[in-house]
């Protein structure tokens, strides 16, 4: 079954199509990457399947259901769920209260003004395992602004599991994350259930070659190759307009 | 870790030993200030308004430059209400609830829209237009006279609001412990560390499933209703209500007052009224004309000191480890 899919997806900046005619399909519990030169089109496509931007053309479907219409929170609600490139976190908040309030959203539980924050059992469960499992246990009361960076990196991760996705669009996770640090973060995406889909948008070529088992290529706004790593990495016209460029893009 | 985060969550929301004694002062008033009931009823009154301009400004992070829309229509409707339809002040101040409730909510579809700075110039021209209308439907409000002939009812069918204002004092101060408990509440729930959330990261709130518009447009009515009931209080406990209600220099000074208190943790209402409602009498009493001069400079100077100085200027002990602010 197909978890995530495009149908001649485009989108214009006036004159300029930064998304032609993309019709992308990710399978149920896949490790898919999409990667691509800077400039390819990669951000603008993860806005349109979020619903930040609206597509000039063409139709989303999650787990077989048309989402083009629907609001960034609803496509959340119904399981696609991403993280950002550059952090995005409640600097005030701290990484309890923000993985907590992820997962009461995700619970249906945020509306709700008359119950103290983690008065649910199970969602304050599941956010203690996240943290837990994210290594953010013990900053996990400091206010987020204060964490030193790599630990941003994890909680921008680990409020995004938090949201119980059934489709993870992951946009390049370990972006300025220093060698040394980066395993915390590889671990827990490997880790992660096997049923959910993920969606990897990365530079690192190691990363994506050892992480995902289908490849999709990007190129001037539409898609260029798909197959498997090893379909990819031999594609000599992969390898003439990106791998080429030096391998880290 | 299970039970750690689960009492890192509780002591979020525990009630702490200076909250207590925060409360224990306005009560202490009472009995050690008996001749100042009118200027106590007033900080009351402030207080609330200014607590319910907080939670739109320091949870969820809107600016408004026209709270006193809210605050007015309050005054007016129980005014009105006192008037023509009841003279009970606690069905009056149900009745304002409801009307404020639903002009927040309909205010609400004008604040979602824009920046900052157009929300400013929207909440702005929602307390202009809303003088207006007031000022022109004088067969109503009365116009510029104000609104005369208000006779408000005893309190409970026992209490009247007399001239030394202790009646009005304690039903303002019931008043304002009451909705702060439901404000204190709130801001706890799942839905206040939401607002929390869209102040810090409206692109990420959505990211994480929050109804961005529809939560902000739920705490807009929720502090529109609160500023009504201040205002009604105002006009029940004084039997008049004036276009002064809806003026600007009321929205700006509860921006004022939260500038003093602080924003984001409730007390800075309260706090910043008491501080604001003193400074205002005291000098208004010593240069009757230049008061608003001096109210002036010295919000001019608590901004240039800055919060963070604030706070060692008044703890002289920390004064050795003061190289550490401005970092």
């Amino acid at each position: 079954m197909t978890a995530l899919a495009t149908f001649s997806l485009n989108k214009r900046f006036g004159g300029v199509a930064a998304t032609q005619d993309v019709s992308l399909a990710i399978e149920e519990g896949a490790r898919h990457a999409l990667i691509g030169p800077n400039g390819a089109g990669k951000t603008t496509l993860i806005n349109l399947l979020t619903g930040v931007l609206p597509p000039s053309g063409g139709r989303i479907e999650l787990q077989g259901k048309d989402i083009t219409a629907l609001a960034p929170h609803q496509r959340v609600r119904r399981g696609l769920v991403r993280t950002f490139q550059i952090n995005q976190l409640f600097a005030q908040l701290t990484p309890l209260e923000s993985v907590t309030l992820a997962a009461s959203e995700s619970h249906r539980l945020g509306a709700r003004a008359w119950q103290r924050l983690g008065a649910n059992a199970v969602v304050r469960d599941e956010a203690a395992d996240i943290l837990e499992r994210f290594r953010l246990a013990d900053v996990m009361t400091r206010p987020t602004a204060e964490l030193p960076y790599g630990k941003r990196r994890l909680l921008e991760v680990a409020i995004a599991i938090a949201c119980r996705p059934r489709v993870l669009l992951l946009d390049e996770p370990v972006a300025g994350v220093p060698e040394g640090e980066r395993a915390e973060i590889l671990d827990s995406l490997a880790a992660l259930p096997a049923d959910v889909t993920v969606l990897l948008i990365e530079h690192d070529m190691d990363l994506v070659f050892s992480f995902a088992s289908r490849i999709s290529v990007m190129v001037g706004g539409a898609l260029f190759a798909e197959g498997t790593g090893t379909e990819i990495a031999a594609d000599p016209r992969v390898r003439a307009v990106y791998l080429g460029e030096g391998g880290h893009g | 870790m299970k039970a750690s985060a689960r009492a890192a969550l509780q002591a979020a929301s525990r009630w702490r030993a200076l909250e207590f004694a925060f409360w224990l002062v306005p009560v202490a008033a009472y009995f050690l200030f008996p001749r100042h009931y009118l200027l106590l009823n007033e900080m009351a009154i402030f207080a609330l308004f200014a607590l319910s301009l907080d939670l739109i400004l320091g949870y969820a992070g809107i600016i408004s430059l026209g709270h006193a829309a809210f605050f007015g229509f309050g005054a007016y409707a129980a005014a009105l209400f006192a008037k023509h339809i009841h003279p009970d002040p606690l069905l009056g101040l149900a009745a304002t609830a409801a009307g404020a409730a639903l002009f927040g909510l309909v205010s609400s579809v004008l604040i979602l829209r824009g920046t900052d700075l157009t929300r400013l110039m929207v909440t702005l021209g929602i307390a202009l237009i809303t003088y207006e209308v007031a000022a022109k439907m004088a067969w109503l409000t009365g116009g510029t006279d104000g609104l005369q002939g208000v006779v408000v009812g005893p309190l409970l069918g026992r209490f009247d609001f007399d001239m030394s204002g202790r009646t009005a004092y304690l039903y303002s101060l019931a008043t304002l412990f009451v909705l702060f408990l439901i404000a204190r509440r709130v801001v706890h729930s799942p839905f206040g560390m939401g607002l929390k959330a869209i102040r810090d990261n409206r692109l990420r709130a959505a990211a994480i499933g929050i109804p961005v518009n529809r939560r902000l447009a739920a705490v807009n009515t929720l502090a529109a209703t609160m500023a009504g009931m201040a205002g009604a209080l105002l006009s029940q406990s004084t039997s008049f209500a004036s276009l002064d209600v809806l003026a600007f220099h009321r929205s700006a000074e509860a921006l004022l007052v939260l500038v003093i208190g602080g924003t984001g943790w409730l007390y800075g209402g309260p706090i910043g009224a008491v501080v604001f409602t003193l400074l205002h009498d005291r000098l208004a009493a010593l240069t009757p004309q230049y008061w608003q001069f001096w109210v002036g400079a010295i919000l001019a100077g608590l901004v240039l000191i800055g919060r963070e100085r604030m706070r060692l200027i008044v703890r002289p002990w920390r004064w050795f480890k003061a190289k550490k602010v401005g970092e």
